[in-house]
């Protein structure tokens, strides 16, 4: 392919998403997948309150950030494994797990709740350790891993609690998910579960923004050039299995506020959680995407759900409604994702290439391409992310 | 490639005789050792008539579902809605047969015809729309999950009773639903090895773009086999329809039968990503997890536990696949990532 040469005569130096104003550069962002999501959470939002205005009020907008903040934490935590290239199915079971171990170890206790939850957060970080080694060192492909580890997880919930609702943590534990900071102005309550999410997402921010972030997307997008640039990519990976672990030992923490103890609950988390990612833009394969946009694909679903709800739809269709949206919302971003990949090539020799490989559909880098032709490629991915 | 001498070199010094199907074959032989072992000490025959039977009814199911997803992962693709048809086609079959021996063909023909129909679909969002396969069939089996639990309360239909003897006979110790499995399983490894179509699955799923760039069509190959996979999926749906005499909204469901057959296609020695594998591995695969499921049952094994023993048995078997195919060249330039992880590591 002859492109090498003619982009050298466009602006060298200057990245595709630093130029235009301010303004143009918001505008590009709303048109990647990544962004559009929070265009989609919008026009949600503005349907719900149009169906019941009642939900646009502060107060209950409010509460509604704290009831999805478990799928959304789980979400972000789903997106660092997602964007390494990686699957995690055992998220649901290891929600069960931290639900069940609160439930049965913390009784009416209350100082056992912080020894239990630090029991928990250990707990959570050896799964995804285990998730993260067997993927990366024993080369069994993720998919097959975190299958496992979901299996034998909830195998072993089950036995332990012979598959019934045991145990019942003390009150104020369940206020981490259930209470919040009463008599606020305007919101009336701030619920604790909001907080941590907000924590959560910013800390997630400046963790993709910091090298790790950055040499997980890299991992994600081409494991072989980021292990030849020499980055640890093994570690990199499995420190992505420990973070998607521990928010969902997050989220178990706060769903035994508002779901009690039983060990159905958390079931179905993990493919709601890659649902939510892909919903986002993430791409399955890994290399594209945000972490707020996953985030946001998270509220998208759930104010679907809602919509849904308030429409008077039988919770029946909610399945199919969701699985609709999934596929079209990946079409689109797929769509969108390629024709982004080569804005500004006016050569006509470029004939747009169906990217295919072995792990997953839309990776740019077409295999046989020399190291040449990937000068005009202006989306590098982890700027794509930055400047998103 | 920088790194291909390496590898090569690697590669001459220790040269496996034996194929990744063979493998699967000494596991299983040694499963079926443990499990004889096993089964002597709690004081049964695992090689009496009934047992054996008892082991081959249990792989039929999944052999069924497996076979299909073998197809579907080769092309590099995934399904995951197949449990939801198995669902839907024992339901849609037990409804139109509704006990009346006269009905058996018309409900087979439209259950199997509408699971055509999904696979169809399926194949086209893969291909057309360039959905991912996890995605598209996640999406397909969300749907039709709404669709089951919208219009079917509960079970539904009735087989006839010449229908329910196909899940009922047995020719000497083998059931004749598992002769069906085996003989579907004849016709894909015929179809992959004899026709043309077979080989471009191969050529798609192990580097489709090289596949489109030597002139082929990447469409067809993943598509068939999306059809292919939800059919097979419609017949274990029929196969359950015969052995319940009714047809149930959540029996697919149930059996996890979308991560169980993936895990017997891994365990059956093909690669995930595609292009890499065949039917005999997944048979192998199933006739292991068979085994297992038969040794527990014997052994008494809280159900529960069983699962905590598969999903270790599942890790396991396949790291030691993957760590001996690391050991041999890339067949297309992806480069063993775990040797260097594991130099790294230590």
């Amino acid at each position: 392919m002859s492109t090498g040469t003619t982009t050298y005569d466009q602006a060298p130096g200057l990245l595709a998403e630093r130029q235009g104003s301010r303004m143009q550069r918001l505008a590009r962002t709303l048109g990647t997948p990544g962004g559009a999501v929070f265009i989609l959470c919008g026009v949600l939002l503005a349907a719900v309150v149009a169906a019941n205005p009642n939900f646009g009020e502060p107060g209950s907008l409010i509460r509604f950030i704290g009831r999805t903040a478990p799928i959304t934490i789980a979400a972000m935590g789903q997106y660092f494994v997602i964007v390494a290239g990686e699957f995690d199915l055992s998220m649901g079971s290891v929600v069960t797990m931290q639900v069940v171990i609160s439930g049965n170890l913390i009784g009416q206790d209350e100082s056992r709740i912080l020894p239990v939850m630090l029991l928990m957060l250990v707990l959570g970080t050896l799964v995804g350790l285990v998730n993260g080694l067997a993927t990366t060192l024993l080369r069994v492909p993720s998919f097959i891993v975190t299958l496992g580890t979901m299996l034998a997880l909830s195998g072993l919930v089950l036995y332990l609690t012979g598959g019934a609702a045991t145990g019942n943590p003390v009150d104020s534990f369940r206020q981490i998910g259930r209470g919040g900071i009463r008599d606020v102005p305007v919101v009336d309550i701030i619920p604790y579960p909001a907080i941590i999410l907000v924590v959560l997402a910013v800390g997630a921010v400046l963790l993709m923004r910091r090298p790790y972030g950055r040499t997980l997307i890299a991992a994600g997008d081409n494991p072989d050039a980021t292990h030849l640039a020499g980055a640890p990519v093994w570690w990199v990976k499995t420190r992505a299995f420990i973070l998607s672990s521990l928010a969902a030992t997050v989220a178990g923490i706060i769903l035994v506020g508002y779901a009690g103890v039983h060990p159905s609950v958390g079931r179905g988390y993990e493919f709601t959680a890659i649902t939510a990612v892909v919903l986002g833009g993430v791409v399955l394969g890994g290399g594209r995407g945000w972490v707020l946009s996953a985030a946001a694909g998270a509220f998208a679903l759930e104010l679907l759900f809602t919509l849904l709800n308030f429409l008077g739809v039988a919770s029946t269709w909610r399945d199919t409604v969701q699985g609709v949206i999934i596929i079209l919302a990946v079409a689109a971003a797929g769509k969108a994702w390629r024709a982004g990949l080569r804005p500004r090539r006016r050569d006509p020799a470029t004939t747009p290439q169906t990217p295919g490989t072995t792990a997953g559909d839309t990776t740019p880098h077409t295999p046989g391409t020399t190291a040449g032709d990937t000068g005009p490629t202006p989306p590098v991915p982890g700027t794509t992310t930055g400047e998103n | 490639m920088s790194t291909s001498t390496t590898t090569t070199t690697t590669s001459t010094r220790r040269r496996a005789p034996i194929t990744s199907t063979g493998i699967v074959f000494v596991v299983l032989a040694l499963t079926i050792v443990a499990g004889a072992v096993l089964t002597a000490m709690s004081g049964r025959n695992f090689f009496s008539p009934g047992n054996i039977s008892a082991i081959l009814t249990g792989t039929s199911i999944l052999g069924f579902i497996a076979i299909g997803q073998t197809l579907v992962i080769l092309a590099g693709s995934l399904d995951l809605s197949v449990p939801y048809v198995t669902s839907l086609t024992s339901l849609v079959a037990g409804v139109i047969m509704a006990g009346q021996t006269s009905n058996i063909v018309l409900g087979v023909v439209v259950a199997l015809g509408v699971s055509a129909l999904i696979g169809l679909v399926n194949g086209l969002v893969v291909t057309l729309l360039d959905v991912h396969g996890f995605i598209a069939t996640l999406g397909m089996g969300l749907i039709l999950a709404g669709y089951l639990a919208t219009n079917y309360k509960g079970s539904a239909g009735s087989a006839p009773r010449d229908f329910r003897l196909i899940g009922a006979t047995n020719i000497g110790p083998v059931p004749v639903s598992t002769l069906i499995m085996l003989g579907c399983a004849l016709l894909v490894i015929l179809l992959l090895r004899r026709t043309r179509v077979g080989h471009h699955l191969y050529a798609v799923g192990g580097n489709r773009e090289v596949a489109r760039m030597s002139g082929l069509h990447t469409t067809t190959p993943v598509v068939l086999a999306h059809v292919l996979c939800s059919v097979l999926a419609g017949m274990a749906g029929l196969l359950l329809l015969a052995r319940l005499s009714v047809g149930s909204p959540t029996i697919g469901a149930q059996g996890g039968y979308d991560l169980m057959s993936i895990a017997a296609v891994v365990l059956g020695g093909t690669v995930l990503a595609g292009g890499k594998g065949n039917i005999l591995g997944t048979l192998g695969g199933v006739a292991i997890f068979a085994v297992m499921d038969n040794v527990m049952g014997v052994m008494e094994v809280n159900p529960f536990l069983k699962d905590v023993v598969r999903g270790v048995v599942i890790i396991a078997a396949v790291a030691v696949y993957a760590r001996r195919t690391s050991a041999r060249p890339p067949r297309f330039g992806k480069q063993p990532l775990g040797d260097r992880a594991l130099q790294e590591a230590s």
